[in-house]
């Protein structure tokens, strides 16, 4: 039996339906998204047509040499249809980098942040080791893990790690305490509010440091296969740089770019689902 | 029956001191109050006058720094299903749909599946709530998130159901709504509520007792049993002779406003 008779409807479920329904609407994002690369690509192509310089190749030939090196047939060189592998090669030191670090991060940014002794025990030296940028690492890196892959699966694996660290760090210290009495009170106390309490509250700042995380595996990938790896968008580039072949480098460049953007959009994608629950996540 | 002699609260000469860096805060001193089965007690009382304090002292989140609280005869050691608590800022689990929020307690006392459905569907139906039961708190209005918090703490079996200011802060016309259903629900079920409020009037309207506290060490200044019956008008005679009287208690001390 309902005492109630009339309930407003939620604020959330009506208002969120009714946007972007117009065509106008709905392609506005895209087009004013467009701007300012349309805008870049024409200043590119103006200051090299007009030959600003001459040591900039045009659009044009970055694009014919972008088609040659996803699928070959126009120059025929050593870079030619070798896209996707370095692509590949790429991506699994990426995610493998992500994936190892989070394996790391989490269980000790949890530790950190619920256990006062392994605060003060990590805390220091990890705010100490923190500044120390990945390029300074790879000498260092190269030394412990040698020239190739595995040296630059650990760089990778370093950049991720410190903010999925410090994100899991913050979300499980700021879970709101009456969130445990409220567990307390209702018969979960004591362990079981870890699981209860304390890994859902902290989700969303979880879920942003691996974003964030995976956002700077992308990021610091270059770096990671200086280390002498003969494949990847990283190798590519500095190939391209001792070949001196701009065009090269420029096509590694954005490719990193978009798969950068697509592998976020993912994330984003999953966070969405994952945490429909939360007010601040909808990316 | 034994059961209706010993009082389901008792508190005893209950003072709790807060130490902080450079001072002492007297939240309490020396509160003696006993609470029967199905009674439906207000506390009110200027801000500061430790009736949050007295609330969180009853449900088990602070101990005595002196004297007593007691439940059916034996000591409160800590927070416990049998008494629930209703914050004003719901403390709702996010993360939870309003049906997994109300299913929260019976879960964790490890009740069987079935079991735990049938608890969560009587009291969203309870509470008003059936077109909501997989919204999450922050698609629900302030009202209906305190309606959650309700059925939350009924579908665990609360025998004591602990409500501090849990109207404060909606708008009026939602505040008389839940009043008038947490009064049907109190009448229906024979719990035991010990409510706090700022307004003299939510109290006289809901309580069988008014507890009238007063700052400066926080402490019990008066229990007035009200006689009024129920339901009760607030714009009749009685309930505004009440209120003129309640209000003269509530101001002679310190000249503290309570509204
Ligand atoms: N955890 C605490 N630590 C220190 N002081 C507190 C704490 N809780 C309450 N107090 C103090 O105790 C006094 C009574 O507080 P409270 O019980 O919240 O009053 P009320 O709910 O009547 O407004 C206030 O002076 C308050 O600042
Ligand atoms: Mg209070």
């Amino acid at each position: 039996m309902a005492l109630v008779e009339t309930v407003p409807p939620p604020a959330a479920l009506v208002t969120e339906k009714p946007v972007g329904k117009t065509p106008w609407g709905r392609v506005k994002p895209l087009v004013l998204a467009l701007i300012v690369p349309t805008l870049l690509l024409a200043f590119w192509h103006i200051a090299t047509t007009q030959r600003w310089t001459r040591l900039i190749p045009t659009p044009y030939e970055v694009g014919e040499y972008m088609i040659d090196f996803a699928v070959g047939g126009i120059y025929d060189d050593a870079f030619s249809g070798t896209l996707l592998t370095h692509l590949i090669a790429s991506m699994s030191r990426v995610y493998g980098g992500f994936a190892l670090a989070a394996l790391f991060a989490l269980p000790l940014g949890l530790m950190i942040g619920r256990i006062p002794t392994a605060r003060m025990v990590l805390d220091p030296f990890l705010q100490v080791m923190r500044p120390i940028p990945v390029t300074a690492w790879l000498p260092l890196s190269m030394i412990l893990f040698g020239l190739g892959p595995r040296s630059a699966f650990a760089l990778v694996c370093l950049g991720a790690f410190y903010p999925i660290l410090l994100n899991t760090i913050f979300g499980v210290r700021s879970v709101d305490p009456k969130l445990f009495e409220a567990a307390s009170m209702l018969g979960c106390q004591g362990n079981a509010q870890f699981y209860k309490v304390v890994l859902p509250a902290a989700l969303p700042s979880i879920f942003t440091g691996l974003r964030l995380g995976l956002g700077l595996a992308w990021f610091v990938i270059v770096v990671g296969e200086m280390t002498g790896v003969p494949q990847g968008l990283g190798a590519v580039i500095m190939d391209g740089r001792t070949l001196s072949r701009t065009e090269l480098v420029i096509c590694g460049m954005i490719i990193i770019g978009i798969a950068g953007y697509l592998s976020d959009r993912i994330v984003v994608m999953i966070g969405n689902r994952l945490l429909a629950w939360s007010p601040t996540h909808h990316g | 029956m034994a059961e209706s002699k010993t009082p389901i609260i008792e508190i005893k000469q209950v003072s709790k001191v807060f130490k902080l860096q450079d001072q002492t805060i007297n939240a309490l001193h020396d509160a003696n109050i006993s609470i029967r089965k199905g009674e439906f007690v207000c506390l009110i009382g200027a801000s500061g006058c430790g009736k949050s304090t007295l609330l969180r002292i009853i449900a088990g989140f602070e101990q005595p720094t002196t004297g007593d609280a007691l439940m059916w005869g034996s000591p409160i050691k800590g927070p416990d299903p049998t008494r629930g608590m209703v914050f004003q800022d719901y403390a709702l689990f996010p993360w939870l749909s309003v049906r997994d929020n109300i299913a929260f307690g019976p879960a964790s006392r490890g009740l069987a599946k079935a079991v735990v459905k049938e608890t969560v569907d009587k009291f969203i139906d309870l509470v008003g709530l059936g077109k909501f039961a997989s919204a999450y708190p922050h698609q629900l209005s302030g009202g209906m998130k305190q309606r959650v918090a309700i059925a939350r703490v009924l579908a665990n079996d609360a025998e004591v159901v602990l409500m501090d200011e849990p109207f404060g802060a909606l708008d009026a016309m939602t505040r008389e709504r839940l009043q008038d259903e947490l009064l049907d629900i109190w009448q229906r079920t024979g719990l035991t509520v010990v409510f706090v409020t700022h307004s003299i009037e939510e109290a006289i309207f809901l309580a069988d007792r008014v507890v009238v506290m007063t700052p400066g060490p926080g402490r019990i200044e008066s229990d007035n049993p009200l006689l009024l019956q129920r339901p009760r008008d607030v714009a009749s005679p009685e309930f505004n002779d009440i209120r003129r009287v309640m209000s003269a208690k509530l101001h002679s001390h310190h000249g503290k406003k309570a509204a």
